[in-house]
């Protein structure tokens, strides 16, 4: 019974996009209900160490949303975007603008699918358009600095253990 | 010093300019001129990045005569042989965060059916 729950990341060089794929074992239904319910999403899209506070979010077809990211030092991190389309529970399409960079427009326009799968179980497709090659390498790259912090902070406690 | 050294190889390989540079002379050296005509960027702004990725040892320069060739050094790249590692992280995280959820919903829903 062990079911595949291994998260897939493509992002092929020099293209403009990119795809999340993680399969999971609830029903499509209840999978939409988190992505689309701000007091359920609040509950997992915060990254590791950091508190995550939601300023507005209408998961409707037209709505708006925005919510804040805090990590320990209080630094915050505001991220925005529109709500094009709510189709449940098959699909949520919005733009996605990280608050935080230097100059606007740096938008992606992301679609979430979800697909049934036998036993109950949902495949979430996370697919993101950039504006250039070089926002999504941007974007990806922002989460290898953080990755790379992370790695620091806990070769610290490492190293401050002996 | 060893993680020095990785943290420079990730800054070199975060610019597509600098990852094209690289994959540019992987098969074979080429000189600075020959690498310039590839891209739509100044030279200058080439050689900036060829020297970014001299000091972080991806690239090692040899004279050939009157030319300087480039000479790809792909082994620092094994350390971040998969650059999408930590964004992958992050969203492990996430849906590991998003099980846990999920299953408290699907106990919640069993127990207001009873």
């Amino acid at each position: 019974m062990t079911q595949s729950k291994q998260l897939k990341v493509i992002a092929e060089p020099g293209k403009q996009e990119l795809f999340v794929i993680r399969e999971l074992d609830a029903p499509r239904e209840l999978v939409f209900e988190a992505f689309i319910n701000p007091t359920l999403l609040v509950q997992w899209l915060g990254p590791r160490n950091m508190k995550m506070k939601i300023d507005y979010f209408e998961g409707k077809s037209g709505g708006a949303y925005r919510y804040v990211h805090t990590d320990q030092n209080g630094n915050e991190y505001g991220f925005r975007g529109v709500i094009h389309e709510v189709l449940p529970p098959e699909r949520a399409i919005q733009t996605f603008e990280f608050e935080g960079l230097l100059g606007k427009g740096y938008v992606s326009l992301d679609a979430a699918i979800f697909e049934a799968l036998p036993g109950n179980r949902t495949r979430v497709t996370l697919h993101s358009v950039f504006r250039s090659v070089l926002d999504r390498d941007g974007k990806v790259a922002a989460g290898m600095e953080r990755g790379i912090s992370e790695g620091f902070s806990r070769l610290d406690e490492l190293l401050a253990k002996k | 010093m060893t993680v020095q050294a990785r943290r420079d190889v990730f800054q070199a390989i975060a610019d597509p300019t600098r990852r094209a540079i690289i994959s540019l002379i992987a098969s074979q050296s080429l000189n600075l001129n020959a690498i310039a005509d590839n891209f739509d960027v100044s030279r200058p702004a080439i050689s900036q990045h060829i020297k970014i990725l001299t000091e972080c040892g991806l690239i090692i320069i040899k004279q050939q005569g009157r030319e300087r060739y480039c000479e790809a050094q792909l082994e620092p790249l094994a350390a971040v042989a998969d650059w999408l590692a930590p964004f992958s992280s992050n969203w492990e995280y996430r849906f590991e965060q998003l099980d846990n959820l999920l299953t408290n919903m699907k106990k919640n829903k069993k127990t207001n059916k009873k």
